[in-house]
């Protein structure tokens, strides 16, 4: 117990600092990352690429620094998904549960305040997610999804360097202390 | 103990959630049924939303346009389209029949048979299936099972098939698009009849199990055959962009019609006509037609009259061809006893 307190307490106070929102941001943006998921691209089809429930994933589970939450979090988003796929529900679940857990832990041995960790950090977990994802539907389902890395990697740039704007952007609706 | 579940109780929410959703993941794979609560859930949160973004993107399209461009020639235009449409299935299938079948017994066929019933859709958003491409080859409509769709009804547009309908919710249905590599549909060629597969591929789509000794063209079309008691046979699919011979079956790509142009309003097959595949080419390409022969002197008035009439269009001509087969097939009738 006394351990677990100290690493936080003795942490720089960047490091530890907390962000606090409301619920009901949460909720709310996390359904406009989906509906623009599901809408934006039938309009503009190169936007299909960005994936916005995964950015938000990454976002409240660096930002609320709790590895419990972040992978409720990520689950929820997850299942949501799944829900308004076509594939058997857990299977972006799983992906971004893992997301979420990673992430806030990542946030507790990192500064998740600068735009260059958010960038490597976002292009990461993008990496991880789509990489996990591949496993899971060829292991699991058995179903034929291709992994071709250097489209991969190039649309992960794409999502972190989507990702450092959209952060600070999610940072103005922090609740002030 | 206490102690040891709170050292490291975050990893032990992550089994539990991890495992839950394994067993969730298994229980679908295994029972192949759906958790269909949660996705009812999940789309009914949604396409509300949805619906009022596209409402309100439509509108203020639409205000624009009628108000300040076009006044009045948009609802003519909606109108004409959607006239255009229904004439355009009507003349196909019409073209289709009297193509294949000239005598009387396949009028008699032809007037038993009641034409397809449809439920017009919009496409509103798609779903967030991740293919291999990156895009969606699934998309949502709407109308769901208050206006009577059910699963596994046929999509289609007056160009061709769209895809299928996989899930039906409330308000909402789920279309499998013909370009998605789960896609499966019997197709049937127009000109030497070769039976295929039809399986999506991305943008574009193949005809499987189709052996390398059968002959199809390059350009020839494929129609549904009606094999897969989805599609009602008839209906076009697409017309074939490369033929070649593969190692094991022929390697034939095509090129969906009904995705042309890409696609905002289909219609739901609800009551579907098998309709027999035309011996036509389908008339795709614009062709040139000679102008009406000059009056002969020497004919009566009705014929004149008849000659020197408006220009008849194709559906016209089919018209006029199915009204003298009836009147010369179909005996007067008996004078009413008193």
């Amino acid at each position: 117990m006394s351990d677990f307190s100290t690493s936080y307490t003795d942490s720089p106070r960047k490091k530890n600092h907390i962000a606090r929102y409301k619920w009901a941001v949460i909720a709310g943006i996390t359904l406009t990352a989906i509906l623009f998921q599901v809408y934006v691209p039938r309009f503009i089809s190169y936007l299909s690429y960005l994936e916005m429930p995964l950015l938000v994933t990454v976002y409240f589970s660096l930002m609320r620094r709790s590895p419990t939450l972040g992978l409720l979090l990520g689950a929820a988003i997850g299942l949501a998904q799944d829900s308004l796929s076509s594939n058997p529900l857990g299977m972006f679940g799983i992906v971004k549960t893992l997301v979420g857990y990673f992430a806030a832990t990542a946030s507790q041995r990192f500064d998740v305040e600068t735009a260059g960790s958010r960038l490597v950090l976002s292009f990461f977990f993008f990496v991880f997610h789509q990489f996990f994802y591949w496993v899971l539907g060829r292991a699991l389902l058995g179903q034929p999804i291709g992994l071709e890395l250097p489209q991969t990697l190039v649309m992960a740039v794409l999502n972190a360097l989507v990702a450092v704007p959209l952060f600070h952007i999610l940072d103005k609706l922090k609740v002030s202390e | 103990m206490d102690l040891l579940l709170y050292r490291y109780r975050h990893l032990t929410v992550l089994l539990v959630a991890i495992v839950a959703q394994l067993g969730l993941l298994a229980y679908q794979v295994r029972n192949n049924q759906d958790v269909r609560l949660i996705r009812v859930w999940s789309v009914s949160a949604v396409t509300p939303l949805a619906r009022v973004l596209e409402a309100g993107r439509s509108g203020s399209s639409n205000f624009i346009d009628d108000y300040f461009l076009l006044l009045t020639v948009r609802d003519e235009n909606k109108r004409l389209q959607a006239s255009l449409a229904t004439a355009q299935l009507e003349n196909q299938r019409m073209r289709a029949e009297l193509g294949t079948a000239q005598r009387a017994e396949a009028l008699a066929m032809f007037q038993k048979q009641s034409p397809m019933k449809f439920v017009a859709a919009r496409i509103f958003m798609n779903s967030t299936a991740m293919s291999s491409t990156g895009s969606s080859a699934n998309v949502y409509v709407d109308v769901g099972a208050s206006q009577g769709i059910r699963k596994g009804m046929a999509v289609i547009t007056p160009s061709g098939i769209v895809g299928k309908i996989t899930a039906v919710y409330p308000t909402a249905s789920m279309v499998l698009l013909i370009n998605d590599p789960l896609f499966a549909a019997g197709v049937i060629s127009q000109k030497n009849r070769v039976q295929g597969t039809l399986r999506g591929q991305g943008s574009t789509a193949i005809v499987d199990f189709v052996q390398n000794e059968q002959t199809v063209d390059k350009g020839e079309w494929f129609y549904t055959s009606g094999s897969d008691f989805i599609f009602p046979r008839g209906l076009r699919v697409g017309p074939t962009t490369e033929v070649k011979p593969g190692p094991r079956r022929k390697d034939i790509q095509l090129r969906p019609s009904g995705l042309d142009g890409g696609i905002e309003e289909v219609l739901v097959v609800v009551e579907g006509v098998h309709a027999p595949i035309p011996e036509a080419p389908v008339a795709a390409e614009p062709i040139s037609l000679q102008p009406p022969p000059a009056p002969d002197p020497g004919a009566d008035a009705s014929a004149r009259a008849a000659q020197t009439g408006p220009v008849s269009t194709d559906a016209d001509r089919v018209v006029d061809r199915y009204r003298s087969t009836v009147k010369s097939a179909v005996p007067p009738a008996a004078p009413p006893k008193p």
